[in-house]
């Protein structure tokens, strides 16, 4: 699974990679992270409102650092 | 000093939580021993069942001392006299006279507004997940300057919005052909006008300060963006911003949220934004302690008596490069107002501070030309020296 989180590179977005991070790794799932800070892919996903999070190509979650609960549904564990 | 018991009820919100773990502890602390009410050969089901029925009883007490808590404190906020900075609900024992020992406990204005806080902060957070920057961009494009200015203004405070991503929304909103000086409404409108600000507000000098702070932040947020709209300074923008690609893939994401998923993301906001302000109330409250303690009053009443013209401008020059966190300004605020300085004076200086940030300015350095910047500070900070003085006038 591919997972990027969008976003300038924010506390929030470096609190949301590391959650991910960390649901990805009790579940023992294979996920590979990816930050895109850089503006003009962040627009190209539609984005305007960041940390988003994007799982395989589609958006799934914008505008604020998920919970955890969301995360571990997001990436389906 | 003499203060004599006006309510214990604040005494029984302190202590419930602790007879409420009390309870658990002794429960859990006893678990090992609830074996031996069970016969020699009883099968290891048996016991397991025991075991969960004591995590049962355990969890039932904590759920309930926590609806306890809850409605304790609904009780203190229904009955507590906002904007007064007295000491309120006082509950004072002489324990040991002979030792000077007693027990005494009360609240102010600031301790009793982290309580009203979280259940607002809940309430705006399940109010704010029916809109989106998304669906704010959707309303706002095609809308002309002038109506556009009022409605960005009010979306500015309603849309769940962080001024960290100011630059994604800008060229979102700009790209979809809203205009320049609309965008900026919402961009100023948006921390400004913001729920932990105006309850603090509230808290520390009641509503009708805290009604003035709404209501002035969105006429400064409509008539900036109105008259940076009016000195047309597209050509200012970066010209990138222009040639942008907004995409469609996020579009698919804005699936309606289900009332459950609604009130567990109020619930997170709520643990989200306590756990960020709470240092800076602290550090905020003892610097508001040092200056009631150790600055004389003079002091502030020679450099910003409401008859000094200079004060409201040096409040916010000083507010301009100052970047807090409002919770952290606000018990400060609360302090100077009590050495004596004027409230339009102060809230000029929260405004700057929470308006004029420099970390924001850097930002929107990536999409707006400098020239674009200095104007923006320029005029904000001039409607802000206005709000000033024009309260000074009001409640001077």
């Amino acid at each position: 699974m591919n997972v990027k989180v969008l976003g300038p590179g924010c506390a929030n977005c470096k609190a949301t990679v590391t959650l991910i991070e960390q649901v990805a790794k009790a579940k023992g799932l294979d996920v590979t992270i990816e930050k895109v800070e850089e503006l003009r892919d962040i627009i190209a996903y539609g984005v305007m409102a960041t940390p988003a999070v994007v799982i395989d190509g589609e958006v799934v979650h914008v505008g604020g650092r998920p919970s955890q609960a969301k995360v571990e549904q997001l990436l389906g564990a | 000093m003499d203060y004599p018991t006006t309510s214990t009820l604040l005494s029984w919100l302190i202590f419930t939580p602790l007879i409420g773990v009390g309870a658990i502890l002794l429960l859990l602390a006893a678990r090992p021993f609830l074996r031996i009410g069970v016969r020699d050969g009883a099968s290891e089901e048996t016991r397991l069942t025991i075991q969960d029925l004591v995590d049962n009883a355990a969890r039932a007490i904590g759920l309930m001392t926590t609806v306890a808590v809850a409605l304790l404190s609904l009780l203190l906020w229904s009955k507590f006299e906002g904007g007064s900075a007295g000491l309120q609900f006082v509950h004072h024992v002489v324990w040991m006279r002979s030792w000077n020992i007693e027990y005494f406990v009360a609240v102010d204005g600031l301790s009793i507004t982290m309580v009203i806080l979280t259940g607002i902060i809940f309430v705006v957070a399940v109010l704010r997940s029916f809109m989106s920057v998304a669906r704010t961009r959707a309303m706002l494009g095609g809308k002309r300057e002038g109506v556009g200015n009022v409605l960005a203004a009010g979306l500015g405070v309603v849309t769940p919005f962080c001024s960290c991503s100011a630059v994604p929304a800008f060229i979102g909103f700009v790209t979809a052909g809203v205009p320049l000086g609309v965008t900026l409404s919402f961009l100023i409108a948006s921390p400004m006008v913001d729920v932990v600000a105006v309850t603090l507000l509230y808290g520390l000098f009641g509503w009708q300060i805290a009604a003035l702070y709404v209501a002035s932040g969105l006429v400064l947020a409509t008539l900036a963006g109105y008259l940076l709209g009016r000195l047309k300074l597209e050509r200012f923008v970066e010209g990138f911003v222009y040639d942008m690609q907004v995409g469609t893939v996020g579009a698919g994401a804005t699936t309606v949220p289900t009332w459950r998923e609604r009130f567990v993301g109020g619930l997170d906001e709520v643990k989200q934004v306590v756990g960020k302000i709470w240092p800076f109330l602290l550090v905020g409250i003892g610097i508001g302690a040092a200056i009631h303690g150790w600055v004389p009053e003079a002091f502030f009443v020679r450099i910003a008596s409401p008859d000094n013209v200079f004060a409201v401008p040096l409040a916010v020059l000083l507010g301009i490069p100052l970047y807090a966190n409002v919770a952290g300004i606000l018990p400060l605020v609360g302090a100077l107002q009590a050495k004596g300085l004027a409230m339009g004076t102060l809230l000029a200086f929260m405004m700057a501070v929470v308006a004029l940030s420099l970390p924001e300015m850097i930002l929107l350095r990536r999409v707006l030309k400098p020239r674009l910047i200095a104007v923006f500070v320029a005029v904000v900070g001039t409607g802000i020296l206005f709000t000033g003085y024009l309260f000074n006038a009001i409640l001077g």
